[in-house]
């Protein structure tokens, strides 16, 4: 059962909610919701942020300032929401097909901006919720319904991306790991600038029936048996990592956030407080 | 006293805004719309606003949509290839009931078209534009004064009725300068949203208050929590199929139009009492029509000027009467035939139509249309 505090921050006026049994999206969810409360922030300062998809429907079941936008578009709704208000802690709730198909864009360019946003990027290698179909991180091979003889499509790695583009922030783990996607998402909150939390999570429904992970558990089993961490990655060869994730903190580094520059911008100017 | 300025009409409706409080802007540069977004990006940080270049049209309308959620009027400013960019994050707005102003700047398309010459061709896409059913109100004013005007009535609607408002101007108004005599602060009036004022556990951001029917509206970080959606929701905001609640949502959605319909509908007319011939024409148009209309009648000829300020809702009672009385309609617009079409539908046959379409990049001449009169005249 998760902690008294995490329960008040569930709109149980929501619920049933729509996750299949088992499914991840819960598991990054609890964590979303004890990284807030170990961070400190309140209900009522705090926005849950996202797109479309199965991932994009956590905002609902969270009793925060929540908006659920456009299928790929949240962190260009958020980063207006930040700008407007640079005091709200705002978490961006994401699939990967929300952040890197349709999403990719704005995923750069809130990189770019360094915004003070942090990204949850929930990894399942497939659309969820449209039924099976192939997504920009589908792995080579892997089976969907637009892919049924196996995805020819380079993958993205959502963390390069994200590092290449300017966030100051990344991180990647996997929801085998629950206590660590809380840790990752609390150093992201706390993170000033951009950050972008991974999360490599099952959809043994639509992902996992085609590509021999049919339960959750087997998908947990081949999370675990797979990842590997940064350190111990950096001394492994490119042949050994094949088809492995490597789990860890990527980038922590100082740069200066956007709403702090629109600040200094307007004391630079002089502007009025009209 | 009122001060004058000499202004293009771009600049025009960016000084409308920010007279009427707007303080938050979203864009993407596009011809001929960009010196709006020039404006702002001056205007906004020097005035305790927020401008921001976003890397489309797509994130223009979605930032904006956010700065309104937390609390700002906003706006965002495009043309022809950025408002079809944008319809996806209108229909949100739409649905999700947050005030917006969204101004289109028309250009001649389909596709990248004529980015630099004028055209009407998007009436009808600002009606029907994004998918699914909801009210439309729509501005479109014909000169750089109106343009300063149109913007605050559109903030005072957008936050009134909690949707988004459009203005629909023109390249040639857009890039003219006219004098505008800026009115007093205390000349017209500004409405802001109206807030919720019960205890947050038990705001519902969508249930209408009895007495108007609108619902008021909280923003993030002020003490409110509350959700947002593009699904069909209820009066919590949560997402609903339930056909009970599915119906009284589209309905409230588009009674808050059509129920108001006779505070937001305004036109113009000139000459009509004893016309037996109406020229309807809108934005740029109608300033070569009303010149027609002028020579017609040093002509001796009767003829009246008929000038929807608000497209949308059409002023359809008003002209179906004055119609009725003239018996005959000339309608040119720049585009092969939109608002002719909401001009049948509003007189019943009560009047004949001359649609008159014109679509090279260019105004239609006044000797265009004085031909045209004389020619229904006859
Ligand atoms: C503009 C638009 N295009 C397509 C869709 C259909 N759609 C809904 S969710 C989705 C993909 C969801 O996949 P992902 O973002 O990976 O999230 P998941 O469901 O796997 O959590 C798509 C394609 C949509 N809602 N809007
Ligand atoms: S379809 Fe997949 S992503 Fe969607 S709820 Fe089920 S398991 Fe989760």
């Amino acid at each position: 059962m998760p902690r008294p505090e995490v329960m008040s921050w569930l709109r149980k006026r929501f619920f049933p909610h729509l996750w299949c049994p088992g499914c991840g999206h819960g598991i990054i969810m609890h964590a979303i919701l004890r990284a807030l409360i170990d961070s400190g922030k309140t209900k009522e300062q705090t926005v849950i942020a996202s797109g479309i998809g199965c991932s994009s429907r956590m905002p609902g079941y969270i009793d925060a300032c929540t908006i659920h936008t456009t299928h790929g578009r949240s962190l260009a709704f958020a980063t207006g929401i930040k700008l407007a208000n640079p005091e709200l802690t705002i978490v961006d709730v994401m699939g990967d097909g929300d952040c890197t198909a349709i999403g990719g864009n704005h995923f750069i360019h809130a990189c770019r901006r360094n915004i003070g946003i942090t990204a949850v990027v929930m990894n399942n290698n497939i659309y969820g919720m449209t039924g099976g179909q192939a997504s920009p991180t589908t792995p080579l091979g892997a089976k969907a319904t637009t892919a049924p003889y196996g995805a020819i499509d380079p993958p993205f790695d959502v963390c390069k991306l994200a590092q290449g583009a300017g966030a100051t922030y990344v991180a990647r783990t996997t929801v085998a790991q629950p206590v660590l996607c809380e840790q990752y998402i609390k150093n992201g909150i706390a993170n000033r600038g951009f950050s972008v939390i991974e999360i490599l999570t099952n959809c043994h429904t639509q992902f996992g029936r085609r590509n021999n992970l049919r339960t959750p558990v087997d998908n947990l089993n081949f999370f675990k048996k797979n990842s590997v961490p940064l350190a111990k990655a950096q001394g492994m060869t490119p042949a050994d990592l094949e088809g492995k994730i490597v789990t860890g903190e990527f980038v922590k580094r100082e740069a200066p956030e956007y709403t702090d520059l629109y600040r200094s911008l307007v004391e630079r100017i002089g502007g009025d407080e009209r | 006293m009122p001060r004058v300025e000499f202004w293009q009409g771009n600049a025009s409706i960016a000084q409308g805004a920010l007279a009427a409080g707007c303080r938050f802007f979203g864009g993407y540069p596009i011809t001929p719309s960009s010196e709006i977004a020039e404006v702002m990006a001056a205007e906004l940080p020097a005035h305790n606003g927020r401008f921001i270049q976003m890397e489309d049209e797509i994130a223009g309308i979605a930032a904006a949509i956010g700065g309104s959620v937390a609390g700002f009027k906003a706006m965002t400013a495009t043309s022809g290839p950025g408002f079809s960019l944008k319809q996806e994050n209108l229909g949100l707005a739409y649905m999700a009931e947050i005030p917006l102003v969204v101004v289109d700047v028309m250009r001649g398309g389909p596709s990248t078209g004529l980015p630099t010459s004028i055209a009407q061709q998007d009436v009808m896409q600002a009606r029907w534009g994004t998918h699914g059913d909801h009210a439309t109100i729509a501005y479109a004013p014909s000169s750089v004064q109106e343009c300063f005007e149109v913007a605050i009535k559109a903030f005072n609607m957008a936050e009134r009725f909690r949707q988004p408002v459009l203005i629909m101007s023109d390249e040639v108004l857009g890039h003219m300068r006219e004098k505008v005599v800026v009115p007093d602060r205390e000349t017209y009036t500004i409405v802001n949203r109206k807030k919720p004022s019960c205890a947050p556990d038990v705001f519902m951001p969508y249930k209408p208050d009895p007495e108007d029917n609108l619902p008021p509206m909280a923003s993030f970080g002020d003490g409110y929590r509350w959700h947002i959606t593009g699904l069909t929701h209820n009066e919590w905001g949560f997402p609903t199929n339930c056909p009970e609640e599915i119906a009284k949502k589209t309905a409230r959605l588009m009674d808050k139009v059509n129920a108001y319909r006779d505070d937001i509908v305004e036109f113009e007319t000139e000459s009509v009492e004893d016309a037996r011939i109406i020229v309807v024409a809108f934005g740029s148009v109608a300033r070569t029509a009303l010149s027609a209309v002028r020579m017609a009648r040093s002509k001796g000829l009767k003829v009246g000027y008929f000038r929807p300020i608000v497209l949308w809702p059409f002023p359809d009672r008003e002209l179906e009467a004055l119609a009725e009385k003239a018996g005959k309609l000339i309608v040119p617009e720049l585009n092969y035939g939109q608002m002719v079409n909401e001009v049948e539908r509003s007189v019943h046959g009560k009047a004949g139509i001359t649609q008159m379409s014109l679509v090279n990049g260019e105004l239609f001449q006044p000797s265009e249309i004085l031909e045209k009169i004389e020619e229904v005249a006859r």
